[in-house]
């Protein structure tokens, strides 16, 4: 499994898949940052995160498009599945090393967000005898990133599981992206209408209750709070098992195809 | 070290392999043959566990392929048809990758160094593998089999997209594996299969349809029976008189014509060393014999008939044979028949003391302690073998 993850980790930074991830990652966070932060004058940062995640959507299939359809496709599986490694350490190898390029760069993004606590630091200072909290909220940021960690595992676990349903690079990107929007999207149709007294898109309770289990954003409110929620932490851990554990399946059921 | 039990697999309604019993002995190099599509590459995967079975065992050194695939696996090194090279690493980076997929414990740098100067890569191990040519990716994707020195080695097709120095190189390493390691060797060059292997199955559509030593092949193919002679005379009366000699069954001219030389392709009876007799009849004649070539069965013409034989009249030879020739192949389908009826035999007889071997169940992984300095043994013998090839040059 280590040998799998340190080949994959080094094989993102022999293609140009890699630099291209991180590089449009780290542009996009720190645009986003000045732009939801700075420009508009604020120190939430739910928008920054929310936003983030939204960039997800399409950035996390560029990272795990090639992990399963190329090798598939350059016939380099046969050496994997051929060597004393099980399926599971061959899956979780790739995972960890698409989340480790993640994570990486999500932490280093974290430098956008110093002019904040900077700035919020001023302006405290000119202040002082204000009686609300002036500057960006240090429980708020770390709830978040580790929610943005978590769905980011999610994402992972469900691009992964999409490439190694297919050969081609290419569509293992667009179904990814097609099925982590609509995961989200989900969220929007479910909420359609809630909060004026108007009426819902959907009215059913069951219905909503069932959409809720599948789109990804509804429990991320919480994070954004500054909470740690439990229950939040639990569905997408499972959310990243189960693709994890989907992919594993793919493999055993062509084996024994 | 390797043995296979009524393996089947079904891809659907199609059953690739169908029933196949075999074993390997340790140190055996065996010839895998058959035509396109007769599941000897579905069967080297199965036996790599690349491929799980409908049914029936596989076992690698006592170790049940399906129920302990990771230890099964250990033992293994296997060169698919197509190399699995990541065309984005350099050569080294890829052996290293190797080593630490197989989870070796040796000293990493002089392993594969020496796994290098075996099959002749050390001079481009720091170039990217997208740049290499055909032959060197190869060489690679051998080098990668050989990576940990595992105790059975699968090669599919090896010598393909090599040039014949390579190809002479590589079927040297083969016999020097030969030596310690069990090899699996599938390929279509049937002269490859002659000069590596001490045995050769030969399967066809998902059965074994023969299981013979090469040299029991090798003496039927070297068979004295049948000759081209070059004869000095006139040709009617030549041909008239070989037709009657006793001893000869089959005379024929060849259009091959020199000076006043014809030569003829003749045929003895079974049992019969024509030659001195022919040598005198035609000193009596006064017919100089300018020359005398010996024509073995071909090995191709012994799988052909094989294949032919056991292909339901489905498997049409892909050229009408003029009616020369299709007297010559005769001789063919006589040993095919035999070998095939041999093989049907062995299986069942194997088949009928199967339960006493079934409860021999126990693991010797003791047996196959992998040595650490194979291959430097196999760098010194590979030269010595090199020397003597250029002294039959």
């Amino acid at each position: 499994m280590l040998a799998i993850y340190k080949k994959e980790l080094h094989s993102f930074f022999i293609n140009p898949i890699g630099y291209v991830f991180c590089g449009v990652f780290l542009t996009l966070a720190a645009g986003l940052c000045c732009y939801t932060t700075l420009i508009s004058a604020s120190y939430s940062t739910n928008s920054y995160f929310y936003i983030m995640i939204l960039c997800l959507i399409v950035l996390i299939p560029i990272l795990t498009m090639r992990s399963f359809s190329e090798e598939r496709k350059m016939r380099t599986e046969q050496m994997l599945l051929t060597a004393p490694v099980s399926i599971i350490g061959m899956v979780v190898g790739k995972f960890l090393a698409a989340y480790t390029v993640f994570a990486g760069c999500l932490l280093t993004s974290c430098v956008n967000l110093i002019p904040l606590f900077v700035i919020g630091k001023a302006e405290a200072d000119l202040n002082q005898d204000a009686i609300t909290h002036i500057g960006p909220v240090g429980a708020q940021i770390v709830a978040s990133l580790v929610g943005v960690l978590l769905i980011g595992g999610a994402f992972i676990a469900i691009g992964i599981f999409v490439s190694s349903l297919t050969e081609n690079q290419l569509s293992a990107v667009i179904i990814s992206i097609a099925v982590l929007a609509v995961m989200v999207l989900l969220n929007v149709v479910n909420q359609i209408g809630s909060d004026s007294s108007g009426t819902r898109l959907i009215n059913s309770y069951v219905v909503r209750f069932i959409i809720d289990w599948f789109c990804i954003l509804s429990r991320f409110s919480n994070f954004q709070y500054g909470i740690l929620d439990w229950s939040a932490f639990l569905y997408y851990i499972s959310l990243s098992f189960i693709f994890v554990y989907l992919t594993v399946r793919v493999y055993e059921r062509r084996r024994w195809a | 070290m390797i043995k296979i039990s009524h393996l089947v697999k079904n891809y659907g309604k199609f059953c690739a392999v169908d029933d196949i019993s075999f074993e390997v002995e340790k140190g055996e190099v065996i010839g895998f043959l058959g035509p396109n599509g007769a599941g000897k590459s579905t069967t080297m995967n199965m036996l790599t566990g690349y491929l799980s079975s409908t049914s029936g065992s596989v076992t690698v050194g006592g170790v049940d392929v399906l129920d302990d695939p990771l230890n099964a696996k250990r033992l293994i090194g296997y060169l698919p048809e197509q190399p699995p090279l990541y065309p984005d690493m350099t050569v080294w980076e890829y052996l290293c990758f190797a080593y630490d997929l197989k989870g070796c414990k040796f000293n990493r740098e002089k392993h594969l160094g020496e796994i290098c100067d075996v099959v002749k890569i050390t001079d481009v191990k720091n170039r990217l593998i997208k740049f290499l040519s055909k032959g060197y990716k190869q060489r690679v994707g051998i080098a990668q089999a050989l990576v940990g020195n595992p105790p059975v080695i699968i090669f599919d097709e090896p010598t393909i997209g090599l040039d014949p120095k390579q190809i002479i190189e590589i079927r040297n390493l083969i016999r020097t594996l030969g030596k310690e390691h069990t090899v699996i060797l599938s390929t279509h060059i049937l002269q490859e299969v002659q000069a590596v292997c001490d045995r050769i199955v030969i399967i066809n559509k998902g059965h074994i349809v023969a299981d013979e030593l090469t040299e029991n092949i090798s003496r039927a193919v070297e068979n004295t029976r049948r000759f081209n002679v070059k004869i000095c005379g006139p040709q009617r009366d030549v041909l008239a008189m070989l037709r009657n000699l006793p001893g000869i069954c089959y005379a024929e001219v060849l259009a091959a014509r020199d000076g006043d030389a014809y030569t003829y392709m003749i045929e003895s009876e079974v049992g019969v060393d024509i030659r001195k007799k022919l040598f005198w009849t035609l000193s009596d004649k006064g017919w100089p014999l300018i020359g005398m070539e010996a024509l073995g069965m071909s090995i191709e013409d012994i799988f052909i008939a094989v294949v032919d034989k056991t292909g339901d009249g489905k498997a049409e030879k892909p050229r009408r044979r003029k009616s020369v020739e299709a007297g010559r192949a005769a001789a063919e389908k006589a040993m095919a028949s035999e070998i095939v009826e041999k093989t049907a035999e062995q299986i069942k007889n194997s088949s009928d003391d199967e339960p006493a071997e079934a409860a021999d169940g126990s693991k010797f992984y003791d047996d196959n302690t992998i040595k650490e300095n194979t291959f430097e043994m196999m760098t010194s013998s590979g030269e010595s073998d090199k020397n003597n090839g250029k002294e039959n040059n």
